[in-house]
């Protein structure tokens, strides 16, 4: 292995001097390899095997590792939605890719320049992002006849010379892992399965990765079979070892740390980032936060999470279905609590009419909508943004929700404490727009101060809030705050506030029953204007020149690769201005401004055109899509090509 | 009161005196004149003082229905919310306040059909909730369409040439729901509808009250036989805890093979005629009361307290499990949670 490739599709910024070599140094503690090393600003790896091969976990560890080092990073867990596909075959392979350079970087990468395939279903199904160049190591033991055709290999191509334009590394894990456990005393296939451990030893030693934390991590994971902790470090060390003693891998690789902002960071993914931001959110608000949700991938994880904390005075309840979940989430929100429900599409139509009823009941409440592929069952494990009009409009009657949507896996921290005060301040339900990117991405965390959060004040009503013509006090529970045109929260338990809400249309003010065509007209338009009035960031362009006739425009997980893409336009002499939506309804109060000030503004996104549409919409303006839903994220080379398109219309139209 | 209503021992007592009239809201009642619906508002208005807690503690949540506007005639917090969701609803607010004593009202279309789900699984969770549900076996907000419980053949405007589907029978529902207390009685009977509401109140857990309440515009009549003074003694079988399970001369026995009949009593029979244990932990003879009734005729209608058993408390366990983790881990700290395991820093 003697170049790293460096393809110009994995670019995520300007090219750094990648590939530079240094003198060997000893790495901290650890006698250092006596081969020499390559210094390079950043690497995309892929990790592919059959999902029981545990690529997963090999590249969480690899993430763990990498944060630790400093490095910034960024991944794209891929698996499918079975959860063990047959073994050996196309559909049952499972990919980590994993980015991590010495720069600040967005995305996982377009391209990986290293492959590593358990076995031929892997390296089939990867082959094709592959750049010429790119490094491929595989598990020789399983390449075997059998194995070829049951992914339809008619050759070997580890000998047919099919992968010439590759550096290819046959490496037999599994039986240097077998060979590398034979004394621990166990069973083949029981050491066979510490294989991934070995790959991940040898990527290790590749990269330079500190290995203290996964072998700490693998003592703690199998505390209670401490001989299958010791295998899986054995096997570790041995990945490690043979690229030290290998010819076939002649060189190691260094990428510095990355310069950061100062602070204490951790790596988090979206949905553990989500997780805390709810419950940052309780801590802050003093409301018990109560969870109701029923299991749906990509947003379980959350429910898991949240229910591991119950000492933060988190109630977690798995409700019989999604309706159930988001109903008790909002009984509890009757009952003075932070209520929240999560979920992913499917589970968002089935809450319709409950979230329905929260607009009408005005209480606070989070839907998190963890997006998926769609419609239907559509793709469970793959992500989209298309629920955008599902958020917005997915409900009888003039039912207007707020949207916030984080745009990288840390901001659902952020996005999180955002909903929750919209929810609260205004007593409305806030809809999450999280999506399966983010929500298993991961990447690094400045950890924040707990007094830097965002306070946020329920309010709860105490008292009479109306004088009535004889002079007698009185509680009126759709009595207005004038700024926020929020309603008073009264929960049961406080005395003299005794109230009934209930679905159906209220009279404004006393919130009793009224079919009044006036009154049900004025009640319609005032949920709308509580809803438009609230207070939302300013839209931010990113317009370095102020030049720039073409702006790009995102929301949701598109802020990785547009902003790469953005950077590479940039870097080649383009000029481009980005801005990108974090607050989906309503709109920050200068969009259209904004708009309004570029020749050309065009809106990338996993769906067919959603935020377009809106925008077209309220705005008259002509923003152009481009679309894309295949369940993975965009590559930033192709959003490249994209905005370089629209720079060049601009130019012809000009001669 | 906390002895007399175990279930509402954490609830703040009220110590002034309640009447009838605190429970009453300025709303006009708006059901049809005539309704089952209105003796049962009376009579719970007049039960709730008997509670000896705050009228604020008191919370009524229902679906969609006729009988879903009951809340709205409470002066307690109560939501009127949508149809069938009501048992979910009420369960995420009973499970968060502890200190309330939650209601729900609901009907056979709102529990039965759209809502089983989960009025099903709130009675196996056993949350602290008293459910009334009014079984008139029609639909009446919807004007005139066979419910879950309607009999086979009505003929309604859905069904003009008769309803094929097979009613539910509530209480083998509830019972085979896991539920933990399962009563039935009747609207126009004030003083047993009152026995009853004691009875749900004290229990400890999901109490599922099945009010048979006539609907006068609808399906008029469909429980006269139960109400009638010429034919209520040998249709209505009166269950009391502890007593043989008689009435009109009649008892009820078990066959050898296990069945329950109903047979005239006799002095050589007396002996045999069984006697009612609501605390029965094995559901079988409760689950076979609940079918003793000719479906048709409605004749041999057991009403009373049929099953009523001790197991814990859904909103209870869930604190406890709150506790029970704070105490081992100490109350939550937001910056060591934030800050994980794994951190470095930069600058």
């Amino acid at each position: 292995m003697t170049s790293q490739v460096d393809q110009s599709e994995a670019v995520d910024g300007p090219d750094g001097n990648g590939g530079a070599s240094v003198p060997a140094a000893p790495l901290g503690g650890r006698q250092g390899p006596a081969k020499p090393i390559r210094r390079l600003d950043r690497v995309i790896i892929r990790f592919a095997g059959d999902s029981g091969d545990g690529m997963q976990l090999t590249g969480d560890r690899f993430t763990s590792e990498t944060a630790s080092f400093g490095n910034d990073l960024s991944t794209l867990p891929n698996f499918p939605a079975e959860i063990r596909a047959p073994a050996g075959t196309l559909p049952g392979v499972s990919s980590f890719q994993l980015h991590f350079a010495d720069h600040d970087i967005l995305t996982p990468g377009d391209a990986p320049n290293v492959l590593v395939a358990m076995n031929p279903a892997a390296l089939k199904a990867n082959i094709g992002d592959l750049p010429r160049g790119a490094d491929i190591i595989v598990n020789t033991d399983e390449f075997t006849k059998r194995a070829l055709a049951k992914v339809g290999y008619a050759a070997d191509p580890l000998a047919d010379g099919s992968l010439e334009a590759f550096h290819l590394h046959k490496v037999p894990l599994t039986s240097l892992t077998v060979e590398a456990l034979k004394e621990s005393g166990l069973a083949r296939k029981d050491a066979e399965r510490a294989k991934n451990m070995f790959a991940l030893g040898l990527l290790s030693w590749l990269y330079h990765r500190p290995t203290h934390g996964t072998e700490k991590f693998l003592r703690q994971k199998f505390a209670k079979k401490p001989a299958i902790a010791e295998a899986n470090i054995k096997a570790f060390r041995a990945g490690w070892n043979f690229g030290e003693t290998t010819e076939d891998f002649a060189v190691s690789y260094e990428v510095p740390p990355a310069a950061l902002a100062p602070g204490t960071y951790r790596n988090i993914s979206g949905n553990l980032a989500l997780s805390y931001g709810l419950i940052a959110a309780s801590q802050r608000s003093g409301l018990p936060l109560f969870l109701g949700s029923y299991p749906i991938t990509p947003a379980s994880d959350i429910l898991h999470e949240l229910s591991r904390h119950k000492n933060f005075g988190v109630r977690t309840f798995q409700a019989e279905d999604e309706i159930a979940g988001i109903g008790a989430a909002l009984g509890a929100a009757f009952g003075g609590a932070l209520g929240v429900t999560t979920t992913s599409g499917p589970g968002v139509a089935l809450k319709s009419e409950t979230v329905g009823l929260a607009v009408s009941l005005e209480l606070p409440l989070l839907v998190v909508d963890i997006q998926r592929g769609g419609p239907s069952t559509g793709l469970p494990t793959k992500t989209e943004q298309a629920d955008l009009l599902q958020a917005m409009f997915g409900r009888n009657g003039e039912a207007p929700v707020p949207i916030v949507a984080p745009a990288t896996p840390a901001e659902c921290f952020d996005a999180a404490l955002e909903a929750a005060r919209i929810a609260v301040t205004y007593r409305t339900p806030v809809l999450l727009l999280s999506d399966g990117y983010l929500a298993n991405g991961s990447e690094p965390w400045r950890i924040p101060q707990v007094d830097e959060l965002p306070a946020i004040t329920p309010d709860f009503a105490d008292g009479p809030n109306h004088v009535l013509e004889d002079g007698s006090e009185v509680f009126w529970p759709y009595q207005r705050d004038p700024q926020t045109l929020a309603r008073p929260w009264a929960v049961p338990g406080t005395p003299g506030l005794e109230h009934r809400i209930g679905g159906i249309e209220k009279q404004d003010g006393t919130g009793n029953i009224s079919y009044d065509p006036a009154n049900h007209d004025f009640m319609v338009r005032t949920r709308q204007a509580k809803i438009d009035g609230i207070a939302v960031p300013p839209a931010v362009v990113d317009d370095p020149s102020g030049e720039a006739r073409v702006l790009v425009l995102g929301w949701g997980s598109t802020y990785g690769p547009i902003t790469a893409a953005v950077r590479r336009v940039r870097a080649d002499g383009g000029v481009v201005a980005q801005a990108h939506l974090r607050n989906l309804n309503p709109f920050p109060a200068n969009l259209g401004a904004v708009l309004k000030g570029y020749d050309k503004v065009i809106v990338p996104e996993m769906n067919l055109g959603q935020l377009a549409l809106l925008l077209r919409a309220k705005y008259l303006v002509d923003a152009q899509s481009y679309n894309q839903v295949r369940g993975l994220p965009f590559k930033a080379a192709q959003l490249a090509d994209v905005l370089w398109a629209a720079i060049g219309t601009l130019e012809e139209n000009d001669v | 009161m906390s002895d007399t209503f175990p279930s509402l021992k954490l609830v703040p007592k009220d110590d002034r005196p309640q009447s009838a009239k605190d429970f009453k809201t300025d709303q006009e009642v708006r059901w049809c004149p005539g309704c089952g619906d209105y003796a049962i508002l009376a009579a719970v208005q007049s039960f709730m003082p008997e509670l000896g807690i705050r009228r604020e503690n008191t919370v009524f949540v229902s679906g969609i229905g006729c009988s879903s506007r009951f809340p709205y005639y409470m002066n307690t917090y109560g939501m009127h919310s949508i149809h069938g969701r009501a048992p979910a609803i009420a369960t995420g607010l009973a499970a968060s306040r502890p200190d309330l004593s939650v209601w729900v009202v609901t009907g056979d279309g709102d529990a039965l059909s759209i809502g089983g789900n989960h009025l099903i699984h709130a009675l196996r969770r056993n949350v602290n909730l008293k459910i009334l549900l009014f079984n008139n076996r029609i639909y009446g907000l919807t004007k005139g369409q066979y419910s879950p419980t309607s009999e086979v053949g009505k003929i309604t405007k859905s069904t003009p040439m008769g309803s094929l589907d097979h009613p539910f029978n509530p209480l083998s529902l509830a019972i085979g729901a896991e539920a933990t207390f399962v009563a039935r009685t009747i609207d126009s009977d004030r003083q047993h509808l009152t026995s009853v509401l004691r009875a749900a109140a004290r229990h400890q857990g999901t109490a599922l009250v099945e009010i048979y309440q006539n609907c006068n515009i609808f399906n008029d009549g469909a429980f006269e036989i139960l109400k009638e003074p010429a034919t209520r003694d040998e249709a209505l079988i009166r269950l009391q805890h502890g007593e043989p399970i008689t009435f009109a001369d009649h008892g009820v026995f078990r066959d050898p093979d296990g069945e329950l009949r109903v047979a005239p009593v006799t002095d050589a029979n007396r002996d045999q005629v069984i006697v009612h244990d609501a605390h029965a932990l094995s559901p079988a003879r409760a689950f076979a009361l609940s079918r003793i009734a000719d479906a048709d005729t409605l004749h041999h209608t057991p009403i009373g307290v049929l099953r009523d058993i001790q197991r814990p408390v859904y909103d209870t366990l869930m604190a406890d499990q709150l506790a029970t983790a704070t105490s081992q881990h100490g109350p939550g700290d937001l910056s060591t949670l934030l800050a994980g395991n794994d951190t470095w820093t930069v600058g």
